[in-house]
């Protein structure tokens, strides 16, 4: 899996950390998804995909 | 389980059908829809794509490949009419039948409208892309717009206006902007917020009707005290309304949206997602519909698991979230905050830069709204929520501000 993320277009919800900490975090100053782990193991698959589905921006782009 | 028809192509919709293909189903999607556009994401109409940095591309919700490759029978540009449930057949506007084994209603809201303004020039809704493109090209530096009601929509169109050099007059008919959304405290920290970018907010303001010029367009806004609003444009964002007509042979229409249990269930083989859907949400004990970019999406995922997985069923019991951007401020807020009880301040910087407040309702902390404060001051904020923590306990956390 390859997960990749548009911060212009973020809008700061933290949906996505709240789902999957091990591979988003958010900027300190303004919230913006910031990029752990961009090729996640397997175990963490389910995760970034809902988070990929829920994020109201659109901003979390997964490919496999 | 073969057919699943679901009516509404927007966020709700179109987030049930790609959770569907995600989770497994196989089977026949039937994706119906009223607008022509291929589906697109409505929070940026009223910031982004009317101030003219995004172009309505940018607004897709997927793109054309993502939504080709979930092997949809897309329907666009027809609204359903009717629907019946012994026979389980959706009728489309052109006379379609659409027959399903399992329904999902998503059809959304749409814009409420001031009484005898229809189809005259200069008085607009905010909901749909074509809406925002025609308020879009009159936003011409010196012009005056005129804003009828100041939540959400209304507060955010006021702000990317003035940032466009449009002169702005912001009608309330309560007595504190945003105070029905937000409560009376966060009302008047935005409405400074307003004042300090030069909007003109009138408050007690009755609007009773419009004068218009001789070639009919609208030329002012009529207040029950006797003023006259001069206006060379009009806004209306007086709230929506669910559209439900077309449920209304089905008995499935409520008084306020389509009533759904906890699982979003709301008759043996339908489902209802996103704003037109009034669940009972177990984490609050209360019934509620959200208009929220984000509960669209997540209730579309829950829905979809529970089809899937029926014996592993769960209730949707969210802590519902909003963003809203005005003047590049980013107001966030967790919760239920409409009908608390009680709302403090917990934080209040003079220059108004941050901002917090804590909601009650009962004896427990239902939801916060803050601006300027970093994720790790939200975060435990959440949390405290979705565990319904006590609400002087709440309060008197260490990470309380």
């Amino acid at each position: 899996m390859k997960v990749s993320v548009a911060a212009e277009k973020c809008v700061a919800a933290g949906q996505c950390v709240l789902l999957a900490p091990q591979v988003f975090d958010q900027r300190e100053e303004d919230g913006v998804v910031v990029l752990l782990d961009e090729a996640p193991g397997p175990e963490l698959h389910d995760a970034v995909r809902e988070s990929a589905m829920v994020c109201p921006a659109s901003a979390i782009h997964v490919t496999q | 389980m073969n057919r699943i028809a679901i009516v509404g192509a927007s966020a709700g919709g179109l987030s049930t059908a790609e959770a569907l293909r995600r989770t497994g189903y196989q089977g026949t999607i039937t994706l119906v829809g009223d607008e022509p556009e291929m589906p697109y994401d409505r929070p940026p109409l009223s910031k982004q794509l009317l101030a003219g940095q995004w172009t309505p591309s940018r607004l897709a919700l997927r793109s054309e490949a993502d939504i080709e490759a979930l092997g949809l029978d897309l329907r666009l540009g027809v609204p359903a009419t009717a629907l019946d449930l012994a026979r389980r057949v959706v009728t489309l506007a052109d006379d379609t039948p659409v027959p399903y084994d399992t329904l999902i209603i998503a059809t959304g809201v749409r814009a409420r409208r001031l009484p005898g303004t229809d189809g005259v020039a200069g008085v607009h809704t905010l909901r749909s892309l074509p809406d925002a493109l025609t308020l879009k090209d009159r936003l011409v530096p010196g012009r005056h717009l005129v804003i009828v009601g100041a939540g959400f929509v209304g507060a955010e169109v006021a702000a990317t206006a003035r940032g466009l050099g449009v002169r702005v007059t912001l009608l309330e008919s309560g007595p504190v902007p945003l105070a029905l959304a937000v409560g009376e405290e966060a009302g008047r920290f935005l409405t400074s917020l307003h004042q300090q970018h030069g909007v003109d907010i009138r408050t007690g303001a009755t609007v009773t009707g419009i004068a218009r010029t001789a070639a009919g367009a609208v030329s002012g806004i009529q207040l029950a005290d006797g003023a006259l609003v001069p206006a060379d444009d009009v806004l209306v964002a007086i709230g929506s309304t669910p559209n439900t007509e077309w449920l209304s042979g089905s008995g499935l229409a409520g008084r306020d949206g389509v009533s759904c249990d906890e699982y979003c269930a709301v008759a043996d083989g339908v489902y209802a997602v996103g704003d037109v859907a009034r669940w009972y949400n177990p984490l609050f004990g209360a019934e509620m519909r959200v208009e929220h970019r984000t509960n669209a999406a997540e209730q579309a995922l829950a829905v979809a698991r529970n089809l899937v997985a029926p014996q592993a069923r769960r209730p949707f019991a969210p802590v519902p979230y909003f963003w809203s951007d005005q003047y590049g401020t980013r107001i966030q807020a967790y919760g239920c905050l409409r009908d608390h009880d009680e709302a403090v301040v917990i934080e209040a910087d003079p220059n108004g830069r941050t901002f917090l407040v804590a909601y009650r309702k009962d004896d427990r902390l239902v939801g916060v709204l803050a601006t300027g404060k970093t994720p790790k001051t939200l975060r435990p904020w959440r949390a405290r929520i979705t565990a319904r923590a006590p609400w002087t306990a709440a309060l008197n956390h260490p990470t309380a501000a």
